[in-house]
This record gives C-alpha cells, structure tokens and sequence, in this order.
C-alpha cells in the first residue's frame, strides 16, 4: 500500500533517472535503493551468487529478488553505501545491471550447452551481445532475449530483438528404417511418409524444432543447418506489441552484426521514449527489412514466407491478419 | 552380444505394456524398468499413437539407451530397446 510518507521525499526524476542508468533503482522506502546486479542468460558462478548473498546481508536485509529478466537485485541497501556495494560486487566480477533507455542485459535459456532442447548456444551469445552492447543509449529500453529452440522459453516474440534457434534437419534415406516415429513427432504436420516409403518433409511447414532429428532411434534425420530466426518490436507492459518475424536460419557469426545492424536503425528513426515496435509501426517495417537485407540477404523474410503454415503458425492466434504487408526490399 | 540382425531378431529380456499408460507415468515405469535390468538386456515397450510415441522414444534415448527396432502394430508401436551399458547417461 502507498505510504505518503516514505514515498514524498523520493530522489528527484533527474537524479532517479541517473541511478537507473547505473542499475540502482530508488525504493518507495526512503534512502532506500535496490541494487541490480548483471546476469547475462541468468548465469551466476557460485562466487559472485555467494557474494551477493553476503552484501544483501551486509548492507541490505537479507533479501534478494530475481528481476523478471534474470538480474539478482540487492533491497534495502542505503544511498550512501552505494560506492561500498559496488566495489565488495566488484572483487569477484560482479558487475551492475543497468535500467531505463538502454541495451539491457541479455536473457538466454540453457541454450545447447547444456539443454537437452537446445539447439544453439544461447549462454555464450548473450554473454557476448551484453559486453559488446551493454548499456549503449537508445531512443527508449532496448531488450533482447536468446531462445535455444521454437520452444521459445525467453519469449523471442515479446522482445525489442528477439532470438530463438532453429534446425533444418535432413534425411538421410539409406538410414531410415521407415518406422514412422519422426512423422509422429512432428506436432507441425511437417512430415508424411507413404507405406514402405521413406518420409518426405514439407518445407512450408517445418518449424525448425528438431523433435524429428532427436527422436530418430537410427540417425536417419540429421541438422543439416542450425541458425535464428529473428523477431523484432515485441514488448510487454502496458501496451503489448507482438513481435514481427523478420528472419531465419541467421547464423551464430551475423547475430551480433543484426544488433548493432538494429539499434543504428533503432537511433536513427526512432523518437525519445518511443519503442522499436511503435517506430516500426511508424516508419514502416520495409525500411528495416532493408536495413537487414544489407546484412543477410535472403535470410530476410518476405510476405511470400509469412503465407506459409511454417511462419503463420508462429503468430499468436488470429493476430498474423493485423500484420502489414512486407514489400519489396 | 552380436550386434545388428542377431541383436534385432532376440527375444526381449522384459516386455513392458504401456499402452493405456499416460505421460509420464508411461517414461517413469519404463525409466524404473530399464534401470532394474542388466546393461545389454533387451527391452520390448508397447507404446500408444499420440503422445506416447512422440516423447517416450525422446526420452529413452536422451538416458542414453539405444532403440533397437521400432515397428507398428494395431494402436501404436512396438519398441526393442537396448538398455545402456555404463548407467544412464548424465547430461
């Protein structure tokens, strides 16, 4: 409940806003700030998930609370021990998470490394886009999220840029025993075999998911390429956006050049407090599609790709109607 | 053991009826049944259409045994599986 008195001498938007910057968000207790701490992918050692322990119990209260993109955030801790909170953090690489108009700290899921699901190495890239990408300015907060497979457990579709991992998978005919399992996996009707035929894969529909190459007891279905589909202008809040899907099969090497690729196109169109999805909506999401043709191609999805059951099946249910129409990049 | 036609042509050292047996409770008994036998015995699963199949196979080679045959027969399939030799895998 709102407290008029712990709540009239909050810090001043300009000094709050400066804070944020820094990760530090002022509480509704006054003098009270909580201290964001940075986990790309939601990964901690054990001595940096120890240490935060020890400053929450130090200079907070004992309490630490997961922020819903991943960062272990230190309450209670007093302004004035900021300085000391940073630099104990500091000891063993734990570094501070950052809030407001910025690249956020990228989110992953186990990714391949470890996830039986997995199918790319989604620790390791958000790893890398959040040192590369951390804290640059943009036009409003700029939120990114790594999915290992079309599981899509980091929710691609609802991030500024989102990333989920995708598998082409292949048959190889002289393996297959024609035992019809894959085909009873594919939950995206990708699949058909005829008696005493080996299966055929329809390309319109194939997701990408893998389940056919992971169930395959005799190696008959193998990856035959593993990359990302793209979406862009996905956010939660107040005013939800659906993501558009722009691209598929982009590889580990192009991810963090679509990134930079993005948030160029994000500063140079977008206005002050206004999120990538509005600008899209605004400018017209061609002039991004090319922004993107210049980087990868034809991984550049067009609107002849959004008709197939592959990609209208990735929409939330009767939105992909509402969608533009993607031109001619 | 022989591998390859001998292996795939031996009678199974268990059979396992799964069909009626919903997830996972169908992946919890075979795991308990694969894990009470000798690595190298044979087990032979019967699996219903629909989800059974889509994710029982998944998970048995995700413990790292190995399928041996999967064949059809009237409302579902029939599995040979070979249980791991070190233990089920770790991963």
């Amino acid at each position: 409940m709102m407290n008029a008195q712990q709540t009239t001498e909050k810090a001043t938007p300009r000094a709050a806003e400066e804070l944020k910057a820094g990760g530090f968000i002022p509480q509704r207790q006054k003098g009270k700030i909580t201290v964001r701490c940075k986990a790309p992918g939601g990964r901690l050692t054990s001595q940096r998930l120890e240490k935060i322990a020890e400053v929450a119990r130090k200079y907070g209260q004992g309490i630490v609370h997961l922020s819903v993109r991943m960062s272990p955030e230190v309450l209670y801790v007093d302004l004035a021990d900021l300085d000391a909170v940073v630099a104990e953090l500091a000891q063993v690489g734990q570094e501070i998470a950052s809030c407001g108009k910025r690249f956020r700290v990228a989110t992953a899921c186990g990714g391949c490394e470890y996830n039986p699901n997995g199918l790319t190495d989604t620790q390791r890239l958000a790893e890398e886009a959040t040192r590369r990408f951390f804290g640059q300015d943009t036009p409003h907060k700029f939120k990114t999220c790594f999915s290992g497979c079309p599981l899509d457990c980091m929710r691609a579709r609802e991030m500024d840029l989102g990333f989920q991992g995708m598998v082409e998978p292949e048959l190889i005919p002289d393996n297959c025993t024609q035992c019809g399992v894959c085909v009873k996996a594919c939950q995206d009707g990708a699949l058909h075999m005829e008696e005493g035929e080996v299966p055929v894969r329809d390309l319109d529909r194939c997701i990408g998911c893998g389940d056919c190459i992971k169930v395959c007891a005799f190696d008959a279905m193998m990856p035959k390429r593993v990359g990302h589909a793209v979406y862009v202008g996905g956010k939660h809040g107040k005013h939800p956006h659906v993501a558009y899907p722009v691209a598929a099969f982009v590889q580990d090497e192009k991810v963090l050049d679509v990134i930079e690729a993005t948030i160029a196109w994000y500063r140079e169109h977008g206005e002050k407090g206004e999120r990538i999805g509005d600008t899209i909506d605004r400018v017209g999401i061609d002039s991004y599609r090319g922004a993107l043709k210049a980087l990868i191609g034809d991984l550049v999805l067009t609107q002849e790709d959004l008709q197939k059951p592959r990609w209208q099946r990735v929409f939330y249910q009767g939105l992909s109607g509402t969608f533009p129409v993607y031109g001619k990049v | 053991m022989q591998p390859g036609e001998d292996l795939m042509n031996q009678e199974p050292d268990a059979t396992l009826d799964l069909r009626g047996t919903a997830c996972p409770m169908n992946w919890v008994r075979a795991k308990l049944q694969l894990e009470s036998m000798k690595p190298g015995e044979l087990l032979e699963m019967l699996l219903d259409d629909g989800d059974a199949i889509r994710n029982v196979p998944m998970s048995v080679r995700e413990e790292g045994h190995k399928i041996i045959r999967v064949e059809t027969m009237e409302g579902g399939f029939r599995l040979l599986v070979e249980r791991a030799g070190a233990g089920p895998e770790r991963r």
